[in-house]
């Protein structure tokens, strides 16, 4: 059976944020430790560590999850979004225009998990009454702002979805494929020096 | 937080889930959605050797109506029992209640179910609704009834080498109603209190069926028989209601704690089962064939 102090590493390949990433890990890794230790994709946080609080939100096949409570190798063949695929081509995700635009953030700890929770909907409702969203973000605890100018900065952010401005269009998501992790900061500077 | 180390398998068939899991009973679990053994690992409360994940399983994954009851697959999430429009009563009104929406992303109710946590919300409206539980093991497949399968505090009934493969909830044909009320103090927060309840009609008007259960004021999750047994055969009426919503604050055994005193959790589990039985006669007389006559 199994030795007390070794498992033995699986290999797991997911893709994210449009990207393929194939790593061996020991079982017991957590997919929150795996997207910010392994990948360095520190925009996912760890608070509480207990499942309650949601800030290591991701988006799994683009529904959200608390990556704290599964293990990376459960996302074996997944397609995984964090905060930092958001953004395309240099724009900001409507989502992430309209927190800043609705002061949706103090501190920004909460800041990553409440925009793709608020992504994740806007993609099934993109006109969500108030407590629609509320109920969307139930799951995610913000200690700073209240919870007035999430939601606000969510329904925002769908309003100008639904205006057709500043949204993310599919083939944006395909040109993701031809990014490495090493060149897209760079690709992201460019385009915002380009505009 | 990370758990002790394990062996992880990825199960690519119920058969080789089984064969794993009978291969070492003791040490093996099957991993569902973790949301209960994940958290239990990383706490150090477990700390199985073996772990069979059955998240590849995806012919598991479903909610459906067949021969009068509802199936739901073992890896059917709490998210689409919210979704699915082939639940009714007490198990449609549950779902949304089930921890919080992230959560009910990646939670099953098979494994809920299975895990039979006192507070789990699932149990409860199961013994309400009269649902069996499908095992399957080294031995083939049986069913197993709900009252059965919860035999304890975080026990099931469950042989060696056994694992769930689906939970049937049967859909009553004449007019029918449930609810499930739960207490909690903010979303995501185990029930302070749950009470699930159930009532099916005959063509008189009298109460044919009828299914309470209760969540976090019991031991572990608990149906409450004297009081189904006072309603069965009766015309329904306030009255008889209050009666029974009595009985099933007597049968509970609530402790005081941080969310409430014994007392006070009592009267809300009075206070829910008046409530519930009236809003599930509600629904059954809605469900009534508008033909039909009203009681
Ligand atoms: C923050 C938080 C809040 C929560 N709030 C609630 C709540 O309000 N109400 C509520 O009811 N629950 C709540 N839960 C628990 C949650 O609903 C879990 O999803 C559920 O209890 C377990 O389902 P799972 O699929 O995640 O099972 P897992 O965690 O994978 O497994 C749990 C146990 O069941 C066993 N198991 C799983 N599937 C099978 C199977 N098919 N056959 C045999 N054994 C199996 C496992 O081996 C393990 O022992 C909460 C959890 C969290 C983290
Ligand atoms: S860190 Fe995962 S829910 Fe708090
Ligand atoms: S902005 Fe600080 S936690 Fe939400």
């Amino acid at each position: 059976m199994t030795d007390l102090t070794t498992s033995t590493a699986v290999t797991v390949t997911m893709t994210v944020n449009g990207v393929e990433h194939s790593s061996e890990l020991d079982p017991r890794t957590l997919l929150v430790d795996h997207i910010r230790t392994g990948l360095g994709l520190t925009g996912t946080h760890i608070g509480c560590d207990t499942t309650s609080c949601g800030v290591c939100t991701v988006l799994l096949d683009g529904k959200p999850i608390k990556a704290c409570t599964m293990f990376a190798v459960m996302a074996d063949g997944a397609e995984i979004m964090t905060v930092e695929g958001l953004k395309q081509n240099g724009e900001l995700h409507p989502v992430q225009a309209a927190f800043k635009e609705k002061h949706g953030l103090q501190c920004g700890y909460c800041t990553p998990a409440m925009m793709l929770v608020g992504a994740a909907l806007l993609e099934e409702n993109d006109d969500p009454g108030d407590d629609e969203v509320r109920w969307a973000i139930s799951g995610n605890l913000c200690r700073c702002t209240g919870y007035m100018n999430i939601v606000e900065s969510i329904q925002e952010a769908g309003a100008q979805m639904r205006a057709g401005s500043n949204g993310v269009e599919a083939d944006d998501m395909e040109l993701q494929d031809e990014q490495t992790d090493a060149d897209r900061p760079k690709e992201a500077t460019m385009q915002e020096v380009a505009e | 937080m990370f758990p002790a180390t394990y062996e992880y398998l990825r199960a690519g068939s119920i058969d080789e889930a089984v064969a794993a899991l009978a291969e070492d009973p003791d040490e093996t679990r099957i991993l569902a959605g973790g949301q209960s053994l994940i958290p239990m690992m990383k706490l150090r409360f477990a700390y199985p050797e073996r772990l069979v994940d059955i998240n590849g399983l995806h012919e598991l994954a479903y909610v459906r109506r067949e021969n009068g009851h509802v199936a739901v697959g073992a890896l059917a999430r709490h998210a689409d029992i919210v979704a699915s429009d082939d639940v009714t009563g007490a198990v449609a009104s549950a779902a949304p209640w089930v921890a919080d929406p992230l959560v009910r992303n990646r939670g099953t109710l098979v494994g809920s179910v299975a895990h039979c946590d006192p507070e789990g919300d699932w149990n409860s409206v199961l013994l309400a609704t009269g649902a069996t539980v499908v095992a399957q093991g080294p031995n083939g497949r049986r069913e197993i009834d709900i009252t059965d399968f919860i035999v304890g505090l975080f026990e099931n009934s469950l042989d060696e080498g056994e694992m769930v493969v689906e939970v049937r909830i049967p859909v009553p044909s004449g007019p029918s109603g449930g609810v499930y009320n739960k207490l909690e103090r903010k979303i995501g927060d185990y029930a302070t209190v749950g009470v699930a309840t159930h009532l099916e009609l005959a063509d008189d008007g009298t109460i044919a069926a009828a299914g309470i259960g209760l969540t976090s004021v019991v031991p572990y999750a608990t149906k409450v028989t004297e009081a189904e047994e006072m309603l069965v055969g009766q015309m329904p009426t306030e009255e008889l209601f209050a009666d029974a919503a009595s009985a099933t604050a007597a049968a509970s055994n609530p402790h005081t704690d941080v969310r409430g005193t014994e007392k006070w959790k009592r009267n809300i589990v009075d206070v829910y089962t008046r409530r519930g039985l009236a809003s599930a006669l509600d629904q059954a007389h809605a469900s009534e064939p508008t033909t039909g006559s009203t009681a």
